[in-house]
């Protein structure tokens, strides 16, 4: 199976990565080139295997529903792009 | 003292300890050879002056009952550190200041360490060269235009030419191992939930241990003794009684079972790989372990494995990076032009090749042939060593197929890039113990490496074993410091 330009288009879009053509051209070579080789994993039957999603394997902990950090809203801001420091600012969203 | 810079991790603290020398003067040695040492690009942030306070500090109130009492150390710059710049190598998080401290450098700081500064590496720990940095290639000690190995190559290539006394990296498919083995230094990735990942930057979570790289063995097992710890902060960290590694760490290796994984000899692997491996196995026997043949027959499927997983994971990770929180923004039309330029223009090539890997394999339709599959077939490849661990104690195996290439030799080939780390995936996608070592060196005079992969949170089993083969192989390289300007 290949991955032809529409759909690498279609993945930048979905990955909220914006390409030029040039990019977009080298990428449906690179990734012809790494799905073409981890094609390789269809040799191995797998119908009844469970799918392993975490290594640990255990339950999480429950912890008490309570307040551990205070009066960190600079703290959470202080990363921000925009000037304005009591909120994030983004673009307009709705007219 | 003569020469501050030729004692280990474990003689420094001793030496601190009994007053012969003290933190200022460590601190300043180390801080004036990375000065000399600009060119190797190891650095994306010294933090000197407040290094040489904090050791002046030290030494008028010191603490001698810590197990790092007055030591500079450097670190990848993937560890979130409390007000100094903490970058993963990437202009997305070039302004990017933690406004709090990761766990695992918090107990290095309470053991008495001091922060040297933060370590160049492969953005977001996407890489096997240390080529995908934003701030530049970095160069191995070991020769020019030779790259340290990655993801951790600043720490490696900082570690090899002496610019700190030992430091710490993460490894997610090898990113710790492979740099280690690359530059003749032990590197030590522990079993996943051993170290916490809390306030490390997530390449993938579910592969992600940070873990010591060092000089000799007797070191990073002191090393990971402070870093391993219970943290509530870190939802799939493990709660268990931590020995003490270093304290532990023992020769007798008698009657260990030792496999040898008959699938790692691949092909075309060169003859000086075979009998690094080989001599590695006689070194075992001299120490009085046993040999025995193994079969992990999913070996081959580990990479592409791993290829999905590991992008699987990153894509949803990254998907924070939108330009609205972590300082780098690019403007646009409108907010979705605004996420997707800020991304495009903050992201380098490697990251956005396994994003888009990631995105794929997760997207509609293409989910259970890519992502599921894989989580299948990691199961399979964790069953293969849970069924060799039965019959041996641990598993001896090259720790990469090859020594260290040209800088710009695979940069243009993902999947040649990529083979780097057919040795060390697996222990990641097991969620194993795995140390290299330096055993032995190419035709052309670079490192090799081997490596030991042991049982779940079995590191004082595989720390042992390498510590007995360290002695026997007593490895030396010929640092000549060619790099160095005065």
């Amino acid at each position: 199976m290949s991955i032809d330009l529409k759909t690498v288009k279609h993945i930048s879009k979905l990955s909220r990565i914006s390409l030029d053509e040039e990019k977009a051209k080298k990428l449906e070579t690179d990734l012809n080139s790494i799905f073409e080789w981890i094609e390789q994993l269809n040799e191995l039957k797998t119908e009844n295997i469970e799918p392993l999603s975490s290594i640990a394997e255990t339950k999480l902990r429950l912890r008490k529903d309570e307040i551990k950090s205070k009066n960190i809203r600079e703290d959470i801001l202080k990363n921000s792009p925009d000037e304005n420091k009591d909120f994030f600012v983004v673009p307009k969203v709705v007219e | 003292m003569s020469n501050i810079i030729d004692l280990s991790l474990s003689e420094l603290v001793l030496n601190i300890k009994n007053k012969k020398i003290s933190s200022k003067d460590v601190t300043s040695t180390y801080i004036e050879r990375s000065k000399k040492s600009k060119s190797l690009n190891a650095y994306n942030e010294e933090t000197f002056d407040t290094a040489l306070k904090k050791a002046a500090e030290f030494d008028s109130k010191p603490d001698f009952n810590k197990k790092l009492s007055g030591v500079p150390i450097a670190v990848k710059d993937l560890f979130c550190t409390k007000n100094v710049k903490t970058t993963a190598s990437s202009k997305i998080l070039n302004n990017f200041i933690p406004t709090y401290e990761s766990t695992v450098t918090q107990n290095l700081w309470n053991d008495g360490a001091i922060l040297l500064g933060k370590l160049n590496c492969d953005e977001f720990a996407m890489g096997s060269s240390n080529e995908t940095s934003y701030f530049g290639d970095v160069i191995s000690p070991i020769d020019k235009d030779l790259v340290p190995g990655g993801s951790s190559g600043g720490s490696a290539s900082a570690l090899a030419a002496k610019l700190t006394p030992a430091t710490i990296g993460t490894d997610t498919g090898g990113s710790i191992r492979q740099p280690a083995s690359f530059t003749g230094t032990v590197g030590l990735k522990p079993t996943y939930g051993s170290c916490s990942r809390y306030g490390i930057v997530a390449f993938a979570s579910s592969l992600d241990q940070a873990g010591p790289m060092t000089r000799n063995v007797k070191d990073a097992a002191l090393l990971l003794e402070v870093m391993s710890s219970f943290d509530n902060k870190d939802s799939t960290s493990v709660d268990f009684k931590r020995p003490m590694y270093s304290k532990d760490l023992s020769k007798d290796i008698k009657g260990k079972k030792i496999g040898i994984p008959k699938e790692y000899r691949v092909d075309g692997m060169s003859e000086e790989i075979e009998k690094l491996w080989d001599d590695g196995k006689n070194y075992l026997k001299d120490c009085g372990a046993e040999i025995v043949d193994v079969s992990l027959p999913h070996t081959k499927f580990a990479l592409p494995t791993y290829y999905i997983v590991a992008p699987a994971e990153a894509s949803s990770n990254l998907a924070r990076y939108d330009g609205v929180k972590y300082g780098f923004r690019t403007e646009g039309d409108n907010l979705i032009d605004m996420y997707e330029k800020t991304r495009s223009a903050g992201f380098g090539d490697e990251v956005k090749r396994r994003i888009m890997i990631g995105t794929y394999v997760l997207s509609s339709g293409y989910y259970d042939a890519y992502y599921l599959k894989a989580q299948k077939v990691r199961r399979l490849i964790k069953n293969d060593f849970n069924n060799i661990f039965q019959k041996v104690d641990a598993i001896l195996t090259p720790s990469t197929p090859s020594s260290a290439f040209k800088i710009g030799e695979k940069s243009n080939d993902p999947v040649s890039m990529y083979l780097n780390d057919i040795f060390t995936v697996p222990v990641n996608l097991a969620g194993l113990p795995g140390i290299s070592i330096p055993a032995g060196l190419d035709k052309k005079g670079y490192p090799l490496g081997l490596q030991i992969i042991g049982k779940s949170f079995d590191e004082q089993n595989i720390l042992n074993i390498a510590y007995s083969m360290e002695d026997k192989i007593n490895f030396k390289f010929n640092l000549k410091e060619w790099w160095m300007n005065d």
